[in-house]
């Protein structure tokens, strides 16, 4: 792979990388919080397994980084906000219950479409990857779902909910999809698919979902911030999950 | 010189340690041994990606391997092919659902099986339950409860 590919590769995996870690913190915040125990339940599952899918697509990283000191711990406790490349519409906080919620939604829903093309990627490990994280998610997919369908179809104030937890949510979902330098070369090779009718997909998907909740998805311009770009919310976790590794980074876990 | 029997025997020795009644062999999750000379390597595969077993599992092969007397014994951890559910033995399913927990349905990958085919209570055998809860006490359960007995119980999920 010529350094370009390489680059973008990084870039796109660190991306990828990073919104599933951030999301399983936000959801493990519910442990121990949520609603119901069954929920606290699924919601420590759901924090699990994203923090396994994390840690996949961050062990590729390494070896395409080819760095022996370099590993996802590093990565994760290591690392300021300004070199994260999540969504920031995963490191919003919580909310009440449909903002959770309606987050996983929108984001199992990006996975959805996303890992299918992934496992057809000429990058084996990626491929591999991808169909592992795929099977996991079939029962994200449904729980998040579940759930959006009876909020939003709920009482009068669980569908008000959701609705403000769409109106905050639709802009930033957008950056999921947003193109990145040296995409073009990626698709050519068959390493990463094009976003852009990811994209509609995820919408057309989305849509369906929500007209049947009669939620309005805001009018609003999407948002196509560089990953680069954090709102106040990164740092105050990061300083949270962070902090016991730090106080001694030489402990062997 | 150790042979493959024998080393394939003393990973049967080797348990999940959230599901103490079977052994890793049965699973499907110990995928290879290769023998050579005083090395020993054996690959095995995580059910769900993560599955905190999974460092315990490796420790306790390396543990069984030492006690065989392999001077240089090793784990090596594959992705690929992602570990199925229906890779479980049918002897191990039905110690599965001896020790209170419903095997998985051979799904063939088949989503609309994996979510949609209702276990049978592994108390009265009754086909007559309901889902409470896709997720449990580890990445790898449901929760049900059957409405014959009245009695919740858990399912080994199919992926």
């Amino acid at each position: 792979m010529n350094a370009k590919l390489t680059s973008t590769l990084d870039a796109r995996l660190l991306a990828l990388a990073d919104d599933e870690l951030i999301l399983a913190h936000r959801d493990s915040e519910w442990t121990g919080h949520a609603p119901m125990l069954e929920e606290d339940i699924a919601l420590a599952n759901l924090a699990q397994d994203e923090l396994g899918h994390a840690t996949l697509w961050y062990d590729i990283l390494c070896d395409l980084r080819g760095q022996p000191d370099e590993h996802a711990d590093q990565l994760v406790y290591f690392r300021d906000a300004a070199d994260w490349r999540n969504a920031q519409l995963l490191e919003l906080p919580i909310g009440d219950w449909a903002f959770t919620m309606l987050r996983q939604f929108l984001f199992d829903q990006f996975e959805w479409v996303l890992l299918p093309t992934l496992t057809k990627s000429s990058h084996v490990a990626v491929a591999q990857a991808a169909a592992k994280v795929l099977r996991e998610e079939i029962y994200h997919t449904r729980h998040s779902t579940a759930w959006v369908r009876r909020l939003g179809q709920g009482t009068a104030e669980s569908h008000r909910r959701m609705q403000a937890a769409l109106d905050a949510q639709w802009p930033l979902a957008s950056q999921l999809f947003t193109p990145m330098p040296g995409d073009a070369a990626l698709v050519a090779a068959g390493i990463w698919p094009d976003m852009t009718p990811l994209h509609q997909q995820w919408r057309a998907k989305v849509s369906d979902m929500l007209a049947e909740c009669d939620l309005i998805a805001p009018a609003s311009l999407a948002n196509h911030d560089s990953r680069a770009n954090h709102t106040q919310h990164l740092a105050a976790l990061l300083a949270d999950m962070q902090s016991v590794a730090r106080l001694d980074p030489q402990a062997d876990w | 010189m150790l042979t493959q029997k024998e080393v394939w025997q003393a990973l049967e020795q080797v348990k999940d340690p959230e599901i103490p009644v079977i052994n890793i062999v049965e699973m499907g999750i110990v995928r290879d041994v290769v023998i050579d000379g005083a090395a020993v390597t054996v690959t095995m595969t995580p059910t769900f990606s993560g599955c905190p077993a999974l460092n315990v599992m490796r420790d306790d092969i390396l543990a069984q391997l030492r006690t065989l007397g392999v001077a240089q014994p090793s784990v090596n951890i594959t992705n690929a092919p992602a570990w199925s559910s229906d890779w479980i033995t049918p002897e191990a399913r039905a110690k599965l659902n001896a020790f209170g927990l419903a095997p998985p349905a051979i799904h063939g990958g088949d989503v609309n099986v994996i979510l949609f085919d209702m276990p049978h209570c592994p108390r009265c055998g009754s086909a007559d339950v309901t889902l409470k809860n896709s997720f449990g006490t580890t990445l790898c359960r449901a929760m049900y409860v059957c409405n014959q007995c009245r009695e919740p119980f858990e399912q080994f999920k199919g992926i």
